[in-house]
């Protein structure tokens, strides 16, 4: 069965910002299934208020919608386009929702809009619990014993039939969210009441535990003649009760039996047929207990989901290509294995290495999240390693994490046992830990219930570990100097050592020598890794596709070519300050690399990624981004230099060791980084350019701290050099904040001073983005944040055009970002980020790599700034680039951060100089205020057209309280207010009814808000306050989804944008229009 | 024996694996120690290394597992395909010896030194796995102990290759025996050619009771025991020198409903007028995509031979042209082009072939390389497949298989009634 020809318009719907739950997977996903439809001949419309994929970028779909995904907007859009048919099924569960509710509205009906890949009726089988219930008993399996409910009352009386400890499950959610396991009473009331909330359908279930079984997970595909395929098999080392997205998971399974697997693989092949998902990807949960061998059936996702990109990754399988071809009517044996070329889709991969993910979690952001992994997702990125046995796998798994290494913990071995007893993201550290000192497997086992078989392989690790420490494992504190040093291992020993998976920096810390001479030993002693084929079939056939792996194993198979080359180093696994944004400049700098005819080599250990796609570079080494690894790369390809300003802070950390082992840098030079980085030599270039710059100091110790702030004055903006993100950024008001902060902060970062800046209240920020190839500067874009100053850049709303700041002010900020980017011989991108008050232009800091609003410039303007940063690195001249003047914008671009407190039940949902982001949406319209309207209804935050509003404004935002009021009566809203707001208010003429604080007692604010009677809360809060009214509100509006601004320039935008929301009519913008480019249609 | 993780403590003894063609693979020894000679081969299925050692279809053969680590879910007796281990060596990248799966009876190092298997691990079995699908299928030397590389290179030159070897009458049992299924109904005659325990299973489990004869019945044999069915098996070995077997099955065909797994699949080919040849490497695993061109569905199989039945010359010519070949490297690769198909696999009938028992059908097709997986008689009651529909190890895609051929028994029964 051919391609279909009866359709020829197709709508694709993205996954929307990045959320805990839902990262740049489905940006990879989606990619794939864009390029293979517009291969195919199909008109693609793609749908994603996310800026910063690949999938929007212009190319890859006939038209690029922009905007919110929701059932309004959508349904627009549909009508504007009138596609064929809708494939739901490569945009995550936000792809799955909508077209689900665009069903449910009758618009894909009114329009004649056929879903393809799975129907509604099969999505509402495998999604709704109980009908998924029904599907699986029909066919002799059986999913934990359950109940629904729809209140707490209800769920108490449910309880009669099921004992706790009891999963509680909300229907329809992502990750889990709203969900957790419920030990007693308490706390299954409280987890229940949650989950009601959560849920669009205002239902739980409420289901057996079987917490302590084995988890497994298998991918699967099927066609439309009803052939079914098993693409991998995971295994997640933790076993039932965390979240597959927090757990440690290895591929294929390794402890069961093929008796064992093909019952699963029976199941899951009933299970996709049953479900009726028609063509494409499914992924089937299952939990078995390790006793008895009894099978239940967790859950399916009709779809492509975060473990079909590790599957594909892992296994080299192109999942969300090859489902886009059996959505269109492509069979699996009419469609090629790309990775052999000669053989049928229609297989099973089998693998010859191990696959290790794991978790990459942000809880040092949010001090007052609970950080215990439970069947709610928590993680934020994740990383993937391949070696060739387990415990290779896992080490350079563990060290993928990029973590600064913990020394060994201070707790006695029964604390830690009691700690590794409940899940939580140290838990491999702790183990390890327990079995350097002596703990057995088996007391391990009894505690964490973790297979026996790999706690064999951890212990095999610690053993190794303790011979080339020449040491025993136990509890006593051993003599140091250690027992060995390097000079005594053998090249056997050194050989075991790095089939093992340990590094050469752990070598030489098990040998008290350095990581350059543990290097230096083992090239001497010819122990250097070789590079195996990711190739779906271990190798029966050979390979096209060129993907690798180290190893340290015989045969070499990455035999380098003849072409020149460059490596372009990934960003390793997505964390908050550091996620697809960086992906997004590495897949142009590749893409670009290619076009200047350089053989284009990725390293990257993120399977969620489109780098890591193997067919967007010409090689992919699926390796950690660590000095050692990279230097491996380096020394088997022989470039012609390293790209390093790509992938944000990974590569940037390791530039200079790379540049010490006399590896070319390409583009800005090592010196310049270190330029813009070190404070003292930066005030000197900006002294030198007569730039201003809020004062600042550099302290070592406490007692500097304090000299420090006592010159500049309070407030002062404080954290530690070298970070990503704000990462234990904050703004202090006093000394006695400032000590606080010093204890925290420089354990945040020991090898890095504390960094002082004078902070200037109520700045407007400026972002600039640039290129600079020596001579010349070309400045992507001047964005203005709608938030002040202090407020993390990444968590800032900003737009472009800037909408409030005088032209003379703009171009001294565009003189100074050249006149800067010159001096400091910066070759490539460059971010700076300014503070504008009174008048005067300050800069804040300088960055020379590419930034995270390098997609959003691009998707704004046109202009692919990475791509034209790549070139400039590469040797060539802006002026040879024919690029565009900066346009005279006839539309605004607003650029709006999502924020991840929703799923970190806890967190304190107040905006700061440390980044709490994880994604990003973008709003475009002829206007700032609907551009700014836009972008907070992508963000799940649409704002009121009437109703009311509370307002709690601190004081010294009180100057701008009385225009806001006045406004917002005016647009007829009634207001609420805390007592001196409300008072204020009044005395200017505006009415406002008081209202009591959470903390001056019922009836008060945060039961109105509970209660659905608040339409929108402007809370503007001072200080850090862990439980105070601010903080009670806060939460409040984020248990029932009102929206809520925290600052005062946010507020004035939420207002224009909420009258200008009144004006009837959707506007609709495609990127390819915005650009002024040709739609190609087909 | 649970628990036990002796097999991993042994010190590391140095033990190799050496080619034909001399390359040397170096690596520590597990198992019994020895020097063992045979065919080197590999098998690509992850799971399932106990299965696959114990049937005998590997009989004289030396299998490297792709799979790097082996003996994770330790030994079940249940998991045994015959009484032995036929493989004569194991060769794999890491062995393992935990027997704490449930259904572990035993570690499995522990389970090849009471076998007097000789095992060797740290192999770089993808290497040696490139060798063999880049030279082919040949013979080795593995071995553990206190030999020099130059005695073993002179007695792996003594060592027959396997084309032309009858293995199947080594591996045959050596008296009828009978075994009788609680679902069985039919009498079927199973001729042993070295026959995998599941195989008798999945025919009980169909409802048969079974009567196993040696690899050397006679047609009269056979016919002597009253057959409703007639089951031939797989085995070990080049099928060309079994001429006593081909003359049993032409005495049957027509008389009786015939059904052929592997070596029994090459027989009956064989008989149809068919030829055999073997293939570079062969066919070892649990991934193999074959279309069964009569009911148009692609079926995952298992894999585990070395010759192959050979595609009449016109009928080879038709299936060229069905290729249209892989991407060109400038697209996304899983495509032969925009709307284009990259196989398309024929129907039988465009198949069919004219043979002394009448008019025989190609009936399922390897989607790897376009091998004969399947022939099916059209003029009477005869089939035969060469991959393996009982699985163990391997996916259960293809069991109806056993079902049709208990509809042939009952569709003759009711016939002759």
């Amino acid at each position: 069965m051919p391609r279909r020809d009866d359709i020829h318009k197709i709508m694709l719907i993205g996954s929307g910002p990045i959320v805990i739950g839902q990262a740049c997977e489905f940006d990879y996903s989606g990619t794939q299934a864009c390029r293979v439809l517009l291969e195919e001949g199909y008109e693609v419309i793609l749908v994603n208020s996310n800026p910063a994929t690949i999938m929007t970028d212009p190319d890859f779909a006939t038209r690029t919608y922009i905007e919110p995904l929701d059932v309004p907007t959508v349904s627009a859009i549909i009508e504007l386009e009138r596609p064929d048919a809708l494939l739901p099924t490569l945009g995550g569960q936000t792809a799955l929702n909508l077209a689900t509710a665009l069903y449910e509205a009758g618009v894909l009906d009114k329009y004649g809009v056929q879903l393809i890949g799975a129907d509604y009726d099969a999505i509402q089988r495998a999604e709704e619990r109980d009908l998924f219930r029904q599907a699986i008993e029909r066919i002799g399996l059986r999913v934990p014993r359950s109940e629904l409910a729809k209140s707490v009352k209800e769920a108490c009386e449910k309880l009669e039939n099921l004992k706790l400890p009891i999963i509680v499950r909300p229907s329809f959610t992502l990750g889990g969210f709203g969900g957790g396991i419920a030990r007693d009473l308490d706390s299954f009331c409280r987890i229940v009441e949650e989950g009601v909330t959560a849920s669009p359908i205002g239902q739980v279930l409420l289901e057996e535990s079987v917490i302590g079984w084995q988890e497994f997970e298998l991918e699967v595909m099927r066609d439309r003649a009803d052939n079914v395929v098993i693409v991998c098999s995971i295994e997640n080392v933790d076993p039932m009760g965390v979240h597959t997205g927090d757990s440690v998971t290895v591929a294929p399974a390794q402890t069961l039996s093929d008796v064992q697997y093909q019952r699963l693989r029976d199941a899951s092949l009933a299970i996709i047929r049953e479900i009726g998902v028609e063509t494409g990807g499914s992924n089937i949960q299952f939990a078995m207990n390790p006793e008895t061998e009894e099978i239940v059936v967790i859950e399916m996702n009709p779809r492509v989901s975060r473990s079909s990109a590790l599957a594909s990754k892992a296994t080299g399988f192109a999942i969300a290509k090859i489902a886009a071809r059996l959505a269109v009517g492509y069979t699996l044996d009419e469609i090629p294995n790309d990775i052999t070329r000669k053989t049928p889709a229609s297989f099973e991969p089998t693998i010859d290495y191990v696959v290790v993910k794991t978790p990459r979690w942000a809880f040092e952001k949010f001090p007052q999240v609970d950080t215990t992994l439970t069947t709610h997702m928590k993680s934020v990125g994740e990383n993937m390693a391949l070696g060739r046995t387990f415990k290779e796998a896992f080490m350079k798994s563990m060290r993928s994490r990029e973590l600064d290494v913990e020394g060994d913990s201070e707790a006695s071995t029964d604390e830690l046992l009691a700690t590794i007893a409940i899940p939580c993201a140290e838990r491999y550290d702790l183990i390890m830990e327990l079995l350097r000192r002596g703990v057995t497997a088996r007391q391990i086992e009894d505690v964490t219930e973790i297979n026996p078989w790999f706690l064999k392989e951890f212990a095999e690790i610690a053993r190794h570990e303790a011979k080339l420490r020449g040491r025993e494992l136990t509890d006593t504190k051993q003599p140091e100097p250690p027992g060995r040093a390097l000079a005594d291992l053998s090249e056997q020993d050194l050989r075991l050592a790095k089939q093992t998976g340990f590094s050469d920096a752990e070598i030489a810390g098990f040998t008290g020598s350095t990581e350059a001479e543990v290097r230096a030993a083992r090239i001497a002693a010819g122990v250097i890794p070789v590079y195996k084929s990711v190739d779906t079939c271990a190798a029966e056939f050979e390979a096209e596709t060129p993907y690798f792996y180290s190893c340290y194993d015989q045969e070499n198979e990455a035999r380098r070519s003849e072409r020149e080359k460059v490596i372009i180093l990934g960003s390793g696994p997505n964390r908050i300050g550091q996620g697809i944004e960086f992906d997004y400049c590495c897949v142009h700098a590749v893409m670009t690399s290619r076009d200047c005819g350089y053989e284009a080599i990725m390293v990257n250990c993120n399977p969620e990624t489109v780098s890591t796609d193997y067919d967007i570079s010409d090689r992919l080494y699926f390796e950690p981004l660590t000095l050692e690894d990279v230097l491996n790369v380096v020394e088997n390809e022989q470039p012609k230099g390293v790209i390093v300003q790509f992938g944000g802070q990974t590569p940037l950390k390791i530039a200079e060791g790379l540049s010490k082992a006399g590896v070319p840098i390409l583009g800005t030079p090592q010196d310049a980084i270190d330029l813009a980085e070190d404070r003292g030599r930066f005030g000197e270039v900006l002294r030198k350019l007569g730039i201003a710059h809020p004062p600042f100091g550099t302290a070592r110790s406490l007692e500097e701290a304090l000299d420090i702030a006592a010159g500049i004055g309070y407030p002062l903006l404080v954290r530690p050099s070298y970070v990503l993100g704000g990462r234990a950024m904050e703004i202090v008001y006093n000394q006695e904040d400032l000590e606080r902060y010093i204890e925290t902060a420089v354990r945040a970062s020991p090898k890095h001073p504390i960094l002082l800046d004078k902070f200037l209240e109520d700045a407007i920020e400026i972002d600039v983005d640039a290129v600079c190839d020596g001579e010349e500067v070309y400045i992507g874009a001047v964005m203005q944040h709608i938030e002040e100053a202090g407020v993390h850049s990444g968590d800032s709303a900003c737009v472009i055009p800037t909408f409030s700041l005088a032209g003379r002010l703009v171009d001294r900020v565009r003189e100074h970002t050249a006149n800067l980017a010159l001096e400091l011989g910066v070759i490539g991108l460059i971010n700076i980020q300014y503070a504008v008050k009174n008048d005067e232009v300050y800069v804040l800091e300088a960055n020379p790599r590419g930034s995270r609003t390098v997609p959003f410039v691009s998707k704004s303007t046109g202009v692919p700034l990475a791509k034209v940063a790549t070139r400039v690195i590469l040797g060539e001249k802006l002026a040879a680039m024919d690029l565009p003047e900066e346009p005279v914008h006839p539309h605004v671009t607003v650029k709006e951060a999502v924020l991840p407190f929703s799923r970190l039940p806890g967190a304190d949902t107040t905006l700061g100089p440390e980044m709490k982001s994880t994604g990003e949406v973008m709003g475009v319209a002829t206007t700032f205020p609907i551009a700014f309207a836009k972008a907070q209804q992508g963000a799940g935050q649409t704002l009121p057209r009437e109703g009311m509003i509370f307002l709690s404004i601190c004081d010294a935002d009180k100057p701008h309280l009385i225009p806001l009021g006045k406004k917002l009566h005016e647009l007829g809203f009634s207001i609420v207010a805390t007592a001196g707001t409300a008072e204020a208010l009044k005395k200017a003429g505006v009415p406002a009814r008081p209202v009591r604080k959470f903390t001056e007692g019922k009836p008060h604010v945060v039961d109105m808000i509970l209660t659905g009677k608040i339409d929108l809360v402007v809370n503007t809060p001072r200080g850090r306050g862990a439980r105070t009214d601010g903080y009670e509100i806060r939460r409040a509006t984020l248990r029932t989804g009102i929206p809520c601004v925290t600052t005062m320039a946010g507020a004035e935008a939420a207002v224009a944008a909420i009258e200008a929301s009144r004006e009837p009519g959707i506007q609709l913008h495609t990127l390819q229009h915005l650009h002024g480019r040709p739609t190609h249609t087909s | 024996m649970k628990n036990q993780e002796s097999g991993n403590k042994q010190p590391e003894a140095p033990a190799a694996v050496l080619l034909e063609d001399g390359t040397l693979y170096h690596g520590h020894g597990f198992g019994s120690p020895g020097a063992v000679f045979g065919e080197i081969v590999f098998n690509t299925g992850m799971t399932g290394y106990q299965e696959v050692v114990t049937d005998p279809s590997y009989h004289g053969q030396m299998v490297t597992f792709t799979y790097p680590l082996i003996g994770n879910y330790g030994v079940s007796t249940t998991a045994n395909e015959s009484d032995q281990v036929h493989s004569r060596a194991v060769i794999v990248r890491e062995a393992h010896n935990l027997a704490r799966n449930s259904t572990a009876e035993q570690g499995w190092i522990d389970w090849l030194s009471l076998q007097e298997v000789t095992g060797v691990a740290g192999i770089d079995t993808r290497a040696l796995t490139r060798r063999i699908r880049s030279e082919g299928a040949m013979r080795a030397a593995v071995y553990w102990g206190d030999f020099s590389e130059a005695e073993m290179a002179a007695r792996l030159e003594d060592t027959p290759s396997m084309a032309g070897q009858d293995l199947a009458s080594r591996v045959t049992c050596a008296e009828p025996y009978e075994i009788e299924f609680l679902k069985g109904k039919h009498r079927v005659v199973v001729i042993d050619y070295g026959i995998k325990r599941s195989i008798l299973k999945q025919l009980g489990a169909a409802g048969c009771n079974v009567t196993v004869l040696p690899a050397w019945a006679t047609a009269e044999d056979v016919l002597a025991a009253e057959p409703e069915g007639v089951f031939l098996s797989n085995g070990p070995g080049d099928p060309a020198p079994l001429d006593y077997a081909v003359r049993c099955v032409e005495g049957l065909l027509g008389k009786v409903p015939v059904f052929g797994i592997c070596l029994g699949h090459q027989i009956l080919s064989m008989v149809l007028g068919l030829k055999t040849y073997k293939l570079k490497f062969g066919h070892r695993g649990v991934n193999h995509p074959v279309k069964n061109l009569e009911r148009d569905r692609v079926e995952i199989t298992s894999q585990n031979h070395g010759f192959a039945v050979e595609l009449p010359e016109a009928l080879a010519a038709r299936l060229e042209a069905r290729q249209t070949g892989g991407g060109s490297g400038e697209d996304t690769g899983t495509s032969a082009g925009p709307g284009k198909t990259f196989f398309e696999a024929p129907s039988a009938k465009e198949l069919r072939l004219d043979t002394a028992f009448g008019a025989a059908t190609i009936s399922h097709l390897n989607l790897y390389d376009g091998t004969v997986e399947g022939i099916r008689c059209l003029d009477l009651q005869a089939f035969s497949v060469q991959y393996h529909p009982e699985a163990s190890p391997g996916p259960h895609d293809s069991r109806y298989l056993f079902e049709d051929f208990v509809n042939d028994i009952v569709i003759n029964k009711v016939k002759q009634a």
